[in-house]
C-alpha cells in the first residue's frame, strides 16, 4: 500500500513585522519578510508523524501557491523532511481571494495525485480557516478539519476536533481533507541533515496552464469580493499608567467604577 | 423588501448570543429569515421572534448531530433555495465560529457567491451589504462587499447590540434533501465542554486574562476570583496556555479566541503580537503588569505597573466591597 499525502503551506508576511496593504489594497509582500506560516508549520509535522507511524510505503508532497519568494516555505518544508514539493506560480494569481485560491488548490492536488490532504487551521495573514473546507467542497471528499490530533489506519482517518461547546471524534475515510490546528503536537525544527538533503529534493513549478485554468478565474479580476477601503487604526491614545505603591488595586476599583464597570 | 437568511447557532433549541446580535445586523439590510436545525430547532421561534425574524425555517434530522458540517449546509443551501423563489435574498448571515465559517465558505462557493470572513460591523450600502473587519492583528481596518452572487458574511461576537423588536416569527419547515457528502465525516463521539458557570469567553461583556506572569496553574485561582468578582469571563495567553496553566479553550490569541469585550483586563501579560491578535478590539484595556516597558502598555486605557500577586487580589476585594 501507499499513501501519498499532500501538504498545503502559504508563505506569509511576518506578522512581527510591519504588515501592510498595497495600493491596490492587497497585501503588502514586498515591504516586509515572509516566511512559511507557523500554523502550516504543524501540519508538515503531522505529515511527518503519520509516515513515521505507518507500514505503508508513505510520499509527502508539500504544494503553495504564491510569489517567487514562497519556495523559501516550500524549502523549510522540505528541509522537516517532505519528500517533495510543487509550487504553483503565476502572475495572474496576484490578488486571488480565498475561493479561488482553494481552486487552484484544488487542480494542483489533483494533478498530482493524492489520499490524503494536510492544510493548518488558518493562514497568520488572512486568518480566515475556510480553505480546508473549500478544497473538501471542491474535491468532493470529507472534509475533517481542526484536528488537535489525528491518525491514519487502513484507509480511514480519525481525530479529535475541539469545538466551543464539545470535543468530537471524527472518522472518514480516504481520500479526505484533513486540517490540524497548533495543539496537535510541536513542529520540528530541520536538522543539518535535513536542510542539506532538501537542496536536493525536487520542487516542480506549474502555472496556470498546467492547471487548465484561465486568468479570469483567479486573481484580483476574479475575486468574488472586493475590498472597497483598508485604513489604519489609529493608535490607542495614551492611557493613564500608574505605579503600584500598595494602593494599585484601589486606584484600578475607582477607574472601573468611573467607566460604569463596577 | 429583500430577505437575509440568519443562521441560528443554538443549543438543544437555546439560542446563543451571537446570533441575536446577527438579527440587530440583519434588519439593517432586510427582513430577517432565521434558519434553525438539528434537535430543540422549533423551539427557537419565540426568542428570535421577540428580536426581529419574521420567519423561522426549522428542520430536524439526526444528521446534524451524527455528521460534521455538510448537513448544515445542504440545510442552508436549500433555505435559499427557498428564499430565492419566493422573493429577493439580500445576504446570509453566519455567527463566525469555526464551524459557522466553514458552512458559509462551503455555501458560497456552491452559490457562486463572494464570501466575508469575521466582520465585525454591517450596513446597507449602494451595492449590498457592506462589512467592515479588523486585519493585521488589528492594526487595519477594511470595508468590503461581496461583488458576485449574494453576500455570505460571517460575523464575530459581540458586533452588535442584542435589540428587542418583535416580529412575526412564523415557523416553517424547512425541505432538506442530504447531498451525497452529507454523511463523509461522521462523529463518533462528543464530549461536552464541562460549564465552568462563567460566561461564554468571546460573548462575555467583561474578560480577566492570565498570563505568563501568573506563574502557576493554582495561582489562576486569583484570577478567577477577580473574573467572578465582575460577572467576567477568564482568558490566558498562548504562553499560560502552552505551559499546561490553563485549557487552550481559554487562550486570547491569534491561535485561540478572537474577543471583543466591553472591558479587557490583562493580568501578566506582556501584550506580544500573538496575544494582541485577539484582543486589541476590546472597548476598554486595562492592564496589571511588573514591566513598565511591557508592550501591553501601549494600549492600555489605564495601566498598574505592579506585582499581579497584590494588585488582583487588592482589586478583586474592593469589587466585591463597592457592589456590596
Amino acid at each position: 500500500m501507499s499513501l501519498r499525502i499532500v501538504v498545503t503551506v502559504k508563505y506569509v508576511p511576518d506578522a512581527t513585522g510591519d504588515r501592510h496593504f498595497a495600493d491596490d489594497l492587497t497585501v503588502d509582500r514586498d515591504d516586509v519578510d515572509g516566511l512559511l506560516s507557523e500554523l502550516d508549520e504543524y501540519a508538515v509535522e503531522q505529515a511527518l508523524q503519520i509516515s513515521e507511524n505507518s507500514d505503508d510505503d508513505v510520499e509527502i508532497t508539500v504544494l503553495t501557491v504564491g510569489p517567487e519568494d514562497a519556495r523559501d516555505a516550500l524549502r523549510k518544508a522540505l528541509s522537516m523532511g517532505a519528500d517533495k514539493a510543487v509550487h504553483v506560480e503565476d502572475d495572474d494569481l496576484h490578488g486571488t481571494d480565498a475561493l479561488g485560491t482553494s481552486l487552484v488548490l484544488a487542480k494542483a492536488v489533483e494533478k498530482a495525485g493524492y489520499d490524503l490532504v494536510i492544510s493548518g487551521m488558518a493562514s497568520t495573514d488572512g486568518t480566515m480557516g475556510v480553505v480546508p473546507a473549500l478544497l473538501a467542497e471542491r474535491l468532493g471528499v470529507p472534509q475533517v478539519t481542526l484536528l488537535s490530533e489525528v491518525s491514519v489506519e487502513d484507509g480511514t482517518v480519525r481525530g479529535r476536533r475541539d469545538g466551543d461547546a464539545a470535543s468530537e471524534r471524527l472518522e472518514a475515510s480516504l481520500p479526505a481533507v484533513v486540517s490540524v490546528t497548533d495543539q496537535s503536537g510541536e513542529a520540528r525544527y530541520p536538522s543539518f541533515k535535513g536542510i542539506m538533503a532538501a537542496k536536493k529534493k525536487p520542487v516542480e513549478s506549474w502555472d496556470l496552464s498546467d492547471l487548465e485554468l484561465d486568468a479570469e478565474e483567479v486573481g484580483l479580476a476574479g475575486a468574488w469580493t472586493a475590498v472597497d477601503s483598508a485604513t489604519e487604526r489609529p493608535a490607542r491614545t495614551a492611557g493613564t499608567i500608574v505605579k503600584d505603591e500598595g494602593e494599585g488595586g484601589k486606584q484600578l476599583a475607582e477607574y472601573l467604577a468611573s467607566q460604569k464597570f463596577i | 423588501m429583500a430577505e437575509v437568511l440568519v443562521y441560528v447557532d443554538h443549543v438543544d433549541g437555546a439560542v446563543r448570543k451571537p446570533t441575536l446580535e446577527l438579527l440587530t445586523l440583519a434588519r439593517r439590510v432586510g427582513e430577517p429569515v432565521a434558519v434553525a436545525l438539528g434537535d430543540g430547532a422549533a423551539e427557537t421561534a419565540a426568542v428570535l421572534a421577540e428580536h426581529g425574524a419574521v420567519k423561522v425555517l426549522t428542520h430536524e434530522a439526526a444528521e446534524y448531530a451524527d455528521y460534521l458540517v455538510v448537513p448544515k449546509v445542504d440545510a442552508l443551501q436549500a433555505a435559499v433555495a427557498a428564499v430565492s423563489a419566493g422573493g429577493s435574498l439580500a445576504a446570509v448571515l453566519v455567527p463566525s465560529s469555526a464551524e459557522g465559517k466553514e458552512i458559509a465558505a462551503r455555501l458560497a462557493l456552491r452559490l457562486g457567491s463572494g464570501l466575508i470572513t469575521d466582520a465585525v460591523d454591517l450596513e446597507a450600502g449602494d451595492s449590498g451589504p457592506v462589512a467592515t473587519q479588523s486585519v493585521f492583528a488589528a492594526s487595519f481596518t477594511t470595508k468590503s462587499r461581496v461583488s458576485r452572487g449574494t453576500a455570505v458574511i460571517t460575523v464575530k461576537p459581540n458586533s452588535a447590540a442584542v435589540e428587542a423588536a418583535p416580529a412575526a416569527g412564523a415557523v416553517e419547515a424547512l425541505a432538506v434533501s442530504f447531498s451525497e457528502q452529507a454523511t463523509g465525516t461522521k462523529v463518533t463521539s462528543r464530549t461536552p465542554r464541562e460549564s465552568t458557570g462563567r460566561p461564554e469567553l468571546t460573548e462575555a461583556a467583561i474578560v480577566v486574562s492570565g498570563g505568563r506572569g501568573v506563574n502557576g496553574a493554582e495561582n489562576f485561582a486569583i484570577i478567577e476570583a477577580l473574573a467572578d468578582s465582575l460577572g467576567a469571563a477568564v482568558g490566558a495567553s498562548r504562553a499560560a496556555v502552552d505551559a499546561g496553566w490553563y485549557p487552550h479553550t481559554s487562550q486570547v490569541g491569534q491561535t485561540g479566541k478572537s474577543v471583543s469585550p466591553q472591558l479587557y483586563i490583562a493580568s501578566g501579560i506582556s501584550g506580544a503580537i500573538q496575544h494582541r491578535a485577539g484582543m486589541q478590539t476590546s472597548k476598554t484595556i486595562v492592564a496589571i503588569n511588573k514591566d513598565a516597558e511591557a508592550p501591553i502598555f501601549e494600549l492600555v486605557d489605564y495601566g498598574v505597573v505592579g506585582d499581579l500577586f497584590d494588585v488582583v487580589p487588592a482589586l478583586t476585594e474592593e469589587v466585591k466591597a463597592r457592589k456590596g
